[in-house]
């Protein structure tokens, strides 16, 4: 909300000195925050002073424009005295005007510098001001020409124009909605500024008695507008203009001037609170009607929008049908124009509830909308309108017909019993009881205190705060009065915790885990569109195709919320490839989702707690949300340098990487190949703990690399951690070892290359029993040496007993045994 | 083995000319003295302690003298030999230890050499801003609580007295799914982990809880449409706006330096009465003459986030009796500590994965 501080001191006395800082600092601590104090003459700097037009001479150019080359007397304020000369384009003035002018060297908003320049043949200097060009609202359509008695030529027009008018912007909360208006807050300087006084309500006003020679009005729907209050103004000047305050005030609000007649409905509802309709009065064809619309109906709004209206929608119809959606936007064909004489004024409440579904459903934002959403004082609508009336009729010449319409009432406020030590027991501080009272009174409640020492108050809210309904709402009320600064600085005691989880210890581990092998960790949007998924290669039949659509999504392109997070981290590695970061290892880890297509998530009571099935039938209707971890690494894996030649990253990085990460968790994976996209078809391995398949890893298919701008041979894997960490090894036992002396065998054995090296040594290490202590592959030969399609695994085998030294010949024959049974799994044959 | 000397006359053989062997020895010790390395003194000993050593031939000759001239012969003999060796002994370890200095001065390595073979991994700040934040709050005995970022409307808003026609609904852009009657939203605060944890514990609850959140922002240098908060709740009996403060001021304190308190101003959340936003001292200029202070452009307070005393309303609908307890609850932005803590004026660095942003923070902050 933006309001002028000369338009809210009109309607309430600070203690003389008060500085606007001060003022606004106040409001900030009592629930009005500062935004921004502004005035329009901010950004005008150097001589901008009242001129008067000595003479001017229409001179026609080659182009078809006509300007005017002006002489303007500026007094001293050009140093000479002499007649400035200027030429101005507008022609809505003449000799002997006051005008704006401002002279060279002066800056107007926007940074546009004031200088002498030859232009039309003539050396003009300085510029003579339109509103607009000053800041002062959109009016281009000529200068401004100020009233004769403004000032002397050579003043400074700034104080004239209120270019100095401070003009506050304050964040209001939905729950202030009374101080979307000057009313509500000259009341908070009133509650909030030290010695502020004499609050002087714009509301509170004489007005006419209801009559029923108003406009007939026919409310059918009273809980949906419970108040509708009907004046007439006939008469009005079309032509008349709004007088500049008016024009100043509304701009400096944010509103933009239109004309008389919607000016002043605008500027009593920023007064007041309450949004005002004008119709123009002879377009409107019979009683005025309040109902909701029928199915099928069509209105055309102001905007010029044409809306098919829902039946919970509030319209207002004539005989001709309808003619406005009640509170949120008049319709098109009863607008008030150029040519309006006689205007009906409509101040109504309406449903709040109602406004906001009706500007949600149609996508209507107004300031109307905004208030009467939020709630509005049902009780000023009379004084609104009556409000309306005087302005059209001091400004526009109009005559305030004696008919009064007013329909329905104001609903009552119920009264909130609070316990009067409420806000000391929820503050923490000392607040007695009396001193609860006298700030429930000072921000408008009505307070009564039973006399039975029950210690509860009787409260009855203002009517411009519908958002005092529950006890604690007005101890909010009090505490914010007494001062959130007052609030004391005291530690709760809390019982032991236990700490982090044993999952989320883990989950740290893992990122360390990576970290310490060299993987950069980042953080990508979960937002995918198909063409990602296809860039994965992912065939049609995918579960990962299976995603989860946002109705409102950022991006046409990424409506999904994705079940891989290898589009993102791929995505990454290219745009870091892409920045020169060709060595590269990342990882995310974060959660992925899979629709469980189980229906909807109730909407479930708030007056009591779920019952336990309710709860697991919310939780149960939610997608899956694994945490996955997905890795990429591309470029050297070692760097070149003096030590030797460079180490490309393959395959055996992405699978490694995973199996780190797995040993930190105290587990051993156990890898098979596989096939499955993006990986390449041949080297992707299938990870699993237990046999339950956590992942895959392995090189990126070529075609993948391609589309995500990688280069050939990058590498990736992707894992259900939470899977993961449930296989985590907790509480393991010590190991013990034997301090007799190791016995080292050797083995080559010769196979068919489609023979897993796992396998291989499956098949060793049970063929080797008890005594085998550890096994290592530590060559693979391909060659002439073993044949086409066959290839050679060397192992080191070494033997201990955990009692003994080994005897002469165990280690060789539980090597032969070992060996024995790979001939028998593998097909394998000995090499010599 | 040299059998009995025959070629000398036993009178005349050297061993009894003393000084004969006084010259052996004193040219067998200039040898050693004259060896400049080990090579040659390996020379040395062989021509003057070695089988054909004139010192060593003159002791073969003691053996064919007569008994009463070999005590003397071997006598003289003898202590020419242990000089000799002795002074090899000497040489040879000076030599050696010679030998050992230049080695480590030719050995020397370019210690500046380039030692980084491997890439250098690192976490991203927020994650570690995360589990610091955790860590503060766990110290004080609090626990870690989760729950789904794809969760359900009744959670994310009506739980929390966010009401389907409450205005602050739009207050908060939601990110809706697919078909809107499944009620099930992008959570747009970690708010409703707050109702989880009331409907999955029973009082005294003491819990953060760090986590992604999402809203329709457009990404821009200040928006984006996931980031990151820390949510704290507190139930218990007697809970007061006091403890609210008095926890967030030592948060505050912990995180951003000694004496760094806080500032409460009212506010409006549905879920908490009284609301009220946060600021922080900001911890560069401590509100002294802040004027020209970038961090907190001039205010001296920076908005830090939201709290409250948790609305009985929302206490009831999660199962908790507000006539036995009350409790605070409170939220921040996670990014926005981080980039005001760390000097960030464009969030976007923090979503983009350029690896030299996270690398600069290695694995902890």
């Amino acid at each position: 909300m933006k309001a002028p501080l000369s338009w809210i001191l009109e309607h309430v006395d600070v203690p003389a000195g008060t500085t606007t800082e001060h003022l606004t600092d106040r409001l900030t601590l009592t629930g009005l925050k500062l935004e921004a104090v502004v005035s329009p003459g901010r950004d005008i700097t150097g001589p901008l002073v009242i001129g008067r037009v000595l003479t001017m001479e229409p001179e026609p150019q080659k182009n078809g424009k006509t300007i005017n080359w002006c002489t303007v007397d500026v007094g001293d304020a050009n140093g000479t005295g002499e007649p400035q000369g200027i030429v101005c384009g507008a022609h809505n003035f003449e000799p002997g005007d006051l005008v704006a002018t401002v002279l060279p060297g002066g800056v107007l908003p926007g940074g546009f510098e004031i200088g002498a320049r030859k232009t039309y043949g003539h050396l003009s200097a300085g510029m003579i001001c339109s509103a607009r060009e000053l800041g002062l609202g959109d009016d281009h359509d000529g200068i401004i020409v100020l009233p004769p008695d403004a000032g002397q030529p050579g003043d400074d027009v700034r104080p004239v124009l209120g270019l100095d008018e401070e003009t506050i912007e304050l964040e209001i909360n939905p729950d202030r909605a009374y101080a979307l208006s000057i009313r509500g807050i000259a009341r908070e300087v009133l509650v909030s500024v030290d010695g502020a006084s004499d609050f002087r309500d714009p509301a509170d006003r004489q007005t006419p008695a209801a009559n029923d020679q108003g406009h007939p009005v026919v409310v059918e729907d009273a809980e949906g507008c419970p108040v509708f209050v009907a004046r007439t103004v006939t008469g009005f000047d079309p032509t008349a203009r709004t007088p500049d305050h008016i024009v100043q005030r509304i701009t400096a609000s944010g509103m933009r001037p239109i004309s008389l007649a919607v000016d002043v409905t605008n500027y009593v509802m920023l007064e007041t609170g309450r949004p005002i309709h004008g119709y123009d009065a002879d377009k409107v064809q019979g009683p005025l009607v309040v109902r909701r619309a029928r199915d099928g109906e069509r209105l055309t709004t102001l905007d010029g929008t044409e809306r098919n209206l829902d039946p919970a929608d509030l319209v207002v119809a004539d005989d001709s049908g309808i003619i406005g959606l009640g509170g949120v936007m008049g319709g098109e064909t009863t607008e008030m124009s150029g040519t309006t004489t006689s205007i009906l004024v409509e101040a109504a409440h309406w449903d709040a509830v109602s406004m906001y579904r009706t500007g949600r459903r149609h996508k209507i934002t107004s300031e109307a909308g905004r208030r009467n959403e939020r709630g509005v004082d049902p009780t000023i609508c009379e004084a609104a309108a009556d409000r309306v009336v005087e302005l059209l009729v001091e400004h526009g010449g109009g005559r305030a017909e004696p008919g009064v319409t007013v329909v329905g009432a104001p609903p009552a406020t119920p009264v909130v019993e609070v316990p009067g030590d409420l806000a000391a027991r929820v503050s923490g501080m000392d607040i007695s009881e009396e001193r609860s009272i006298e700030c429930l009174r000072a921000v408008g409640c009505e307070v009564s205190v039973d006399g039975s020492g029950s210690g509860t108050l009787s409260v009855t809210p203002p009517p411009w705060r519908p958002d005092l309904t529950d006890a604690q709402d007005f101890s909010e009320e009090v505490i914010r009065l007494v001062g959130y600064d007052k609030v004391p600085s005291v530690l709760p005691t809390p019982p032991s915790g236990r700490g982090l989880t044993r999952p989320q210890q883990l989950r740290r581990r893992i990122g360390r885990t990576l970290a310490g092998d060299g993987f950069v960790e980042v953080v990508s949007f979960p937002f995918v569109g198909t063409s990602d998924l296809d860039d994965l290669g992912l065939p049609e039949d995918d579960p990962r195709r299976d995603l989860l659509r946002l109705s409102n999504p950022l991006s046409a392109e990424a409506p999904f919320m994705t079940t891989t997070l290898l589009p993102g981290v791929l995505r990454t590695a290219g745009k870091n490839v892409g920045h020169g970061n060709t060595d590269l290892a990342i990882f995310e880890t974060g959660t992925v989702t899979f629709p469980r297509h189980a229906g909807p998530a109730a909407i479930l009571p708030v007056d009591r707690r779920p019952t336990d099935e309710e709860f697991a039938a919310l939780d149960a209707a939610l997608p899956a949300q694994p945490l996955h971890l997905a890795l990429v690494a591309a470029g050297d894996a070692v760097a070149g340098g003096w030590w030797g030649a460079p180490r490309p990253v393959g395959w055996a990085d992405a699978v490694e990487a995973v199996r780190s990460v797995a040993a930190s968790l105290g587990l051993e994976l156990t890898v098979t190949s596989a096939e499955l996209a993006p990986w390449h078809p041949g080297r992707c391995a299938e990870l699993s703990v237990d046999g339950e398949v956590v992942g895959h890893a392995g090189e990126v298919h070529p075609t993948v690399c391609q589309a995500f701008g990688l280069p050939k041979r990058t590498v990736a894997a992707e894992v259900d951690l939470d899977l993961l960490i449930a296989h985590a090894v907790h509480l393991r036992p010590a190991p013990t070892f034997s301090s007799y002396p190791v016995a080292k065998e050797d083995v080559a054995l010769v196979v068919d290359t489609s023979v897993p090296a796992a396998d291989v040594e499956s098949a060793l290490r049970e063929g080797a029993g008890e005594l085998l202590e550890s096994i290592r592959l530590f060559d693979v030969y391909t060659g002439d040496q073993v044949g086409e399609g066959r290839k050679s695994l060397a192992y080191a085998l070494r033997f201990r007993a955990p009692d003994r030294t080994l005897k002469e010949g165990e280690a060789a024959a539980a090597r032969d045994a070992a060996v024995a049974v790979a001939v028998e799994r593998t097909g394998a044959v000995q090499r010599a | 083995m040299s059998g009995p000397n025959t070629d000398y006359d036993p009178v005349e053989v050297t061993p009894l000319k003393a000084e004969q062997v006084d010259e052996m020895r004193e040219a067998a010790l200039a040898a050693i003295a004259a060896a400049g390395d080990l090579e040659s003194l390996k020379q040395v000993r062989i021509d003057h302690t070695g089988d054909r050593s004139p010192l060593a031939l003159a002791n073969r000759e003691i053996g064919a003298l007569p008994p009463q001239a070999r005590k003397d012969a071997g006598q003289r003999i003898g202590q020419a030999r242990g000089a000799v060796n002795q002074a090899l002994a000497a040489r040879q370890a000076v030599l050696e230890a010679e030998h050992e200095e230049r080695m480590l001065v030719e050995e020397a390595v370019d210690v500046t050499l380039p030692t980084t073979r491997g890439r250098r991994g690192g976490r991203h700040p927020i994650t570690l801003q995360s589990e610091l934040i955790a860590d503060l709050f766990v110290a004080m005995g609090y626990e870690v609580s989760e729950g789904p970022v794809v969760e359900a409307e009744w959670l994310n808003f009506d739980a929390l007295n966010l009401g389907p026609d409450h205005p602050a609904r739009s207050m908060q852009d939601t990110f809706w799914t697919e078909p809107a009657e499944d009620h099930v939203v992008l959570r747009t605060q970690t708010s409703p982990v707050q109702a989880r944890t009331m409907l999955t514990r029973k009082p005294p609850i003491y819990v953060v809880c760090p986590g992604r959140v999402f809203r329709t922002d457009e990404y821009d240098a200040t928006h984006s449409p996931m980031f990151h908060q820390v949510e704290g709740l507190v139930v218990d009996e007697g809970i007061t706006m006091a403890h609210l403060k008095g926890t967030l001021d030592h948060f505050a304190s912990q995180l951003f330096g000694d004496g760094i308190a806080t500032r409460f101003r009212p506010s409006y959340f549905p879920f908490t009465e009284p609301s009220a936003e946060v600021d922080v001292l900001c911890f560069v200029c401590r509100n002294v003459d802040p004027a020209s202070c970038r961090t907190c452009r001039g205010e001296g307070w920076i908005e830090w986030g939201g709290c409250g005393v948790v609305n009985p309303r929302v206490l009831v609908a999660c199962g908790v009796d507000p006539s036995v307890y009350s409790g605070f609850a409170f939220g921040m932005g996670i990014d926005r500590s981080f980039m005001f803590r760390h000097d960030l004026e464009d969030l976007r660095p923090l979503f983009e994965g350029d690896v030299r942003f996270s690398s600069a923070f290695g694995t902890e902050i």
